[in-house]
């Protein structure tokens, strides 16, 4: 690791002489060093696609889920420490909730997305909690039509088109900037979607893993659910196929 | 809404001896109430909402040219009846509510909303407000709504809705003459003879009709002053 506070970062409350937070900087470390979330807003709608890494092989697949719905026309992907983005579910399911008895109509992802943006800033404040070790992609598909957005450790919250967090982030990144996403139908996004993370997981460096993959669309009459089967079944082969592909080209 | 039981007994005459004086100034007592007419429609273009404008205090006119169609939002009004002092506390809740809604979505606030927060104030106090109130506007995602939010905190939203005291001697009149996909000036006739009716056989009601025209574009004040009012059949 090249920076390295000495002195400056045994707590969120010391600022650098460079103006960085190192607690919040290790806390992005944590998001560094787990799996792979991608999500993609195309043209009728949002698709997540998470590489959970499995250490054993007694885990029962559907478990330690990384992505949630958080309201019904909202998705939430997890990366990092998978227990603090729990709370940040729990917290936009709250939030949810309450905004939709308080004002009657559901709440916006971009409502939404600062709300979980402040909470988590709350955290980089004070030196008795520790930040979130976790970043979340929050998608939904609402009366603004399909949304994305990305929030970090630091609270900082951004709108994509396309976003990937976790350790295959670089190559992910490449990757989703070379489709042609404003295009795209939700289903050719799954299958994209799997195929990403396929082509960024390391075998050498990780055993196995599971793909978890959910969508928001048209199709699901704007319900946030988990892909049906067949459709996953049928994304995982072609998406192996091209990593073959791949794979015996390089050689 | 006057004080009953005890001005009905001195009109019939009692046999009881009672200890109170049978002139009890209930003008000195009773607080400011909206007797009223109110109501509101929706239109082609959005909606039209119009009230009388009688504040009486018992029996005594305490303001005869009171305005009881309050804005919430840029593109929302509500016609207020029942108490004065508590629709009034209420719109300036609502009020602030939307304001500080408005500004985290970035957005005008949704009718809907509006009526929403109105639902919850009146609904948790019940037991504490004397508040009829019509929630009415304009939106981009539903067009014109209009809203309805009587004594117990219920929320319905209805194509048009009359409320006030004025409001039971127009029911027969509202049912036969609303049409859907008025025109402006259609909508306007409507709510001027509907009100002008209540204003004529309910005591609590009277004065000046005002009206407010809510469409996309923006909204539109009127008056129809005390002798410019529609009169009907007055004995003869």
């Amino acid at each position: 690791m090249a920076s390295i506070g000495t002195g400056y970062d045994l707590s969120s409350t010391t600022y650098s002489p460079d103006g960085r937070i190192f607690q919040v900087e290790y806390a992005h470390k944590a998001v560094e060093n787990s799996g792979t979330a991608i999500a993609l807003r195309v043209k009728d709608g949002v698709v997540f696609a998470v590489e959970k890494i499995v250490v054993s092989k007694m885990l029962e697949p559907t478990s330690n889920r990384r992505i949630h719905t958080v309201d019904s026309h909202i998705g939430m992907a997890i990366s990092g420490l998978v227990a603090d983005g729990r709370q940040l579910v729990n917290r936009g399911r709250s939030e949810a909730t309450q905004y939709r008895d308080f004002y009657g109509i559901p709440i916006t992802g971009k409502v939404l997305a600062e709300r979980i943006s402040n909470f988590i800033q709350v955290y980089t404040l004070y030196g008795v909690v520790r930040p979130f070790g976790c970043a979340v992609l929050v998608g939904c598909v609402d009366k603004k039509g399909p949304q994305l957005y990305m929030v970090d450790p630091s609270g900082s919250c951004y709108g994509y088109y396309g976003c990937a967090i976790g350790k295959g982030t670089r190559a992910a990144k490449t990757e989703l900037e070379k489709l042609d996403l404003a295009n795209m139908t939700a289903r050719e996004a799954v299958k994209q979607a799997a195929r990403i993370i396929y082509s960024v997981h390391d075998d050498v460096k990780d055993k196995s893993f599971v793909l978890e993959l959910s969508w928001v669309c048209e199709e699901t009459k704007n319900l946030h659910q988990f892909v049906p089967d067949e459709l996953k079944a049928a994304a995982e082969e072609e998406a192996k196929a091209a990593k073959d592909r791949e794979e015996s080209g390089g050689d | 809404m006057e004080a009953g039981p005890r001005s009905f007994e001195s009109m019939f005459g009692s046999n009881q001896v009672s200890t109170k004086t049978s002139f009890e100034e209930d003008w000195r007592t009773s607080e400011h109430m909206t007797g009223t007419s109110i109501m509101a429609t929706v239109f082609k273009d959005g909606v039209v909402i119009g009230a009388d404008s009688r504040t009486t205090t018992g029996s005594y006119i305490a303001n005869r040219t009171t305005d009881k169609l309050t804005q919430v939002a840029d593109n929302v009004y509500c016609c207020r009846s029942g108490s004065a002092a508590d629709t009034q506390a209420i719109a300036d809740y609502v009020r602030w509510y939307l304001n500080l809604h408005s500004l985290e979505t970035e957005e005008q606030a949704e009718v809907k909303v509006a009526a929403n927060l109105f639902h919850k104030i009146c609904y948790a106090n019940k037991n504490f407000l004397l508040a009829g109130i019509i929630v009415a506007g304009v939106d981009s995602v539903n067009g014109g709504s209009v809203y309805s939010i009587p004594l117990g905190g219920s929320l319905i939203k209805e194509p048009f809705s009359i409320g006030g005291s004025g409001s039971s001697y127009i029911y027969g009149y509202c049912d036969s003459h609303y049409k859907e996909g008025m025109t402006k000036e259609e909508a306007l006739h409507f709510v001027r003879n509907a009100l002008a009716l209540a204003m004529s056989r309910d005591g609590s009601s009277g004065g000046v009709i005002r009206t407010v025209v809510i469409t996309k574009d923006g909204t539109e004040r009127s008056m129809v002053p005390g002798d410019k009012v529609p009169r009907f059949y007055e004995g003869q």
